[in-house]
């Protein structure tokens, strides 16, 4: 019971990173249906950034009256670089082939990942870079179980984003703006809606949620490698599918999902740590076969 | 959006126009740089046997064999494939496990560089079956997920496959001994190779040509450009493209199958995703859709990868020599230029298909439809965030 325990807590918190790289994913998708194969890049790179920050500002081995408000100030600086590349890239990369065969932005899609993955590799090279911890390391006692100070934190730091993020879109005049171009975007246009700025926002909030996901995956993992983006993006984007793509909720629901799961494989199977991407990506075709709108997905009409 | 109604119209009487001058149809003056420059590559081993730019050149025959093989998938269907080299690696090992001391199972060359051209069509067929219904970019992510479960299945299946140390010791094509001929085998001499890797190819070439002008090559060319059009026109849309997958993926056996052999080794890590975009980098860069863009763009990209990048660094460190600027020596130039053909990929992926997405040398019809754009309206969902 307790190792069960442990591997769901496991599973949740790196759930939790999960979900926030999928909602990158899915709000674009939801968006202009591009599947942005650029954002797990994006998302080791908002680590990056997280990292220089991390360095810039001292905060390592700081007093805690510094690390506190230096942490909020790397989250709030590293999000909103790593979401202005975001913008770049769209203003750059995608937007001039909106109107394209659908073929077209998908490899470029895959061109940017690349671009993304080549430059990080040739700044920092193929080796791990060790990432601090800067999370408390205490445990809380909870019904007799030892409960991390860290997978609270990192959970409810995560929920709290994915919250944050609903509301906006459900409730301030971008959001609604966003919400209208997802459903019809020439509709939207007709209503004196910014396309442009629109789409470019979504970019900002996925690219910025995905440098939130960066960071504490470098706190909890302690580690960061030029190509962690690409299996992350991958597990994410199955999250995404898996909890309907396009739809917020979804994407968080099955982030935390897959999270579990992979924490499960991880400790149940036989062997179970090499196979568990497999695991992961049979899920990924299997829902795309069987079910392509998702758990919480809406019927989306095929062309 | 608003431009395209007039568009369209261009698009149709330029479509009309188009197939007359792409179908082959060459004059004998335009025959003679094509007969001059194969009766080149027939001589070329003569002159200059065991060298290693025989060994260069053969390889540069897989990376075309890949090349044509995944233009039948994304350049004629229009779907796009990111796992390609999952068929590579299935054709690979499964001569591999067929023809080496893994199992003690010495079976012929000859007849498993068609039995593994099968062996990948058939999990063509299998990847295809359930998801050639989806939509082109869910299409995209499964190959993609199916490229990554190969490689690391072959990995973790070690007792079968041998694991991270793969299988070693594959067997070599021998020529048997017929009519007082000598028999011999191809050994680790790159000349018998070369000689292979040119007959594979122009027989690969007659046949994607007939390919492109059957009716099912017309088929799939309906179908990238309008599906539900070509799906009303009576074409059954799953059936075509599913064979344009199994097609694409029984090149991949022949290559596998090749390269196999000529390695003498296969393992799980020369089949990753960067082996897919690369081939899918030579397809879009050559031309999509247009079989003599292909191999060019086969051909630049294998030599930016294996000749450019690989003697770079030591003609920079030749120059800083001798021009002796110190502080560039200091920074390892070289170094970066190795590290740096992920990053060179992906930019002209982006360049081409921002500037010029018919490719260097497109096929008429494909560039029509890629500066007009194709009838395939993007499907806007309704999607209230919850």
């Amino acid at each position: 019971m307790r190792f069960f325990a442990d591997q769901l807590v496991f599973g949740l918190t790196q759930g939790a990173i999960y979900a926030l790289i999928a909602l990158g994913y899915t709000l674009v998708y939801g968006i202009i249906e591009l599947i942005n194969f650029a954002h797990g890049d994006v998302y080791t790179v908002g680590g990056l950034i997280g990292l220089t920050l991390i360095g810039l500002l001292h905060v390592q081995g700081a007093s805690i009256a510094w690390v506190i408000p230096a942490l909020v100030l790397v989250f709030l600086i590293a999000m909103t670089l790593n979401g202005l590349l975001g913008v770049v890239i769209e203003r750059v990369a995608y937007r001039r082939l909106r109107n394209a065969p659908r073929l077209a932005p998908l490899i470029t899609a895959v061109g940017v990942s690349f671009i993304l993955e080549g430059a990080i590799f040739l700044v920092k090279g193929p080796n791990h870079i060790s990432y601090p911890n800067l999370l408390p390391s205490g445990n809380i006692p909870l019904f007799g179980y030892a409960l991390g100070a860290q997978n609270l934190i990192i959970v409810v730091l995560a929920l709290a984003l994915m919250v944050g993020l609903h509301q906006f879109i459900q409730r301030t005049q971008i959001g609604r703006a966003m919400r209208a171009t997802a459903q019809d975007r020439d509709a939207a246009r007709l209503m004196g809606i910014n396309i442009n700025r629109t789409i470019a926002v979504t970019f900002f909030l996925g690219s910025a949620l995905a440098a939130a996901g960066g960071i504490i995956n470098g706190f909890y993992f302690q580690d960061i490698v030029f190509n962690q983006g690409f299996q992350a993006g991958l597990f994410a984007f199955t999250a995404a599918v898996f909890g309907g793509i396009g739809n917020v909720v979804g994407a968080s629901v099955g982030g935390f999902a897959i999270g579990i799961i992979i924490a499960m494989v991880g400790g149940y199977m036989q062997g179970g740590q090499q196979w568990s991407d497999v695991v992961v990506f049979s899920i990924l075709i299997l829902v795309l076969v069987f079910r392509p709108t998702g758990l919480f997905g809406m019927q989306v009409p095929e062309k | 959006m608003n431009q395209k109604p007039a568009g369209r119209q261009g698009l149709a009487s330029r479509l009309r126009r188009a197939p007359g001058r792409g179908v082959l149809a060459f004059s004998t003056e335009r025959k003679i740089p094509y007969l001059l420059f194969g009766i080149a590559l027939i001589i070329f081993p003569l002159v200059d046997p065991y060298s290693p730019h025989v060994d260069f050149v053969a390889d540069a025959g897989r990376w075309i064999l890949l090349a044509l093989g995944l233009n039948i998938v994304v350049g004629y269907a229009g779907l796009l494939d990111l796992g390609y080299a999952a068929f590579f690696a299935i054709g690979s090992y499964a001569f591999a496990m067929v023809a080496s001391p893994q199992f003690g199972i010495h079976i012929s060359f000859w007849f498993c560089l068609f039995a593994s051209a099968f062996v990948a069509a058939f999990f063509g067929l299998l990847l295809g079956a359930p998801t050639l219904r989806l939509r082109g970019d869910y299409l995209a992510i499964v190959t993609l997920g199916f490229g990554e479960i190969v490689p690391r299945v072959f990995r973790n299946a070690s007792k079968f496959t041998g694991g991270v140390n793969g299988i070693v010791g594959v067997d070599q094509p021998k020529i048997p001994s017929i009519l007082g001929l000598h028999g011999f085998s191809f050994g680790f001499n790159p000349v018998p190779y070369y000689y292979l890797m040119l007959v594979i190819i122009i027989l690969c070439i007659f046949l994607i040509n007939n390919l492109r002008n059957s009716r099912l090559g017309r088929a799939w060319m309906a179908i990238r450009e309008d599906e539900v059009a070509a799906a009303a026109t009576g074409i059954n849309t799953v059936t075509t493209k599913l064979l344009a997958f199994a097609l694409g993926a029984s090149f991949s056996g022949f290559a596998g199958t090749y390269y196999a052999s000529k390695l003498f080794i296969v393992t799980p890590e020369a089949f990753s995703f960067v082996v897919s975009v690369t081939v899918l980098l030579m397809v879009v860069l050559g031309g999509m859709g247009n079989m003599r863009g292909v191999i060019v763009g086969a051909v630049l990209i294998y030599f930016i990868q294996a000749y450019l990048l690989v003697q770079l660094p030591g003609w920079i460190a030749s120059a800083t020599a001798a021009l002796n600027i110190g502080f560039l020596n200091s920074i390892d130039v070289g170094g970066y230029v190795q590290r740096s053909t992920i990053l060179i990929f992906g930019i002209i992926l982006v360049v081409i298909m921002l500037l010029r997405p018919q490719g260097l040398i497109p096929s008429a019809q494909r560039k029509v439809e890629l500066e007009l754009g194709t009838t395939e309206e993007a499907v806007s969902d309704l999607r209230g965030s919850a």
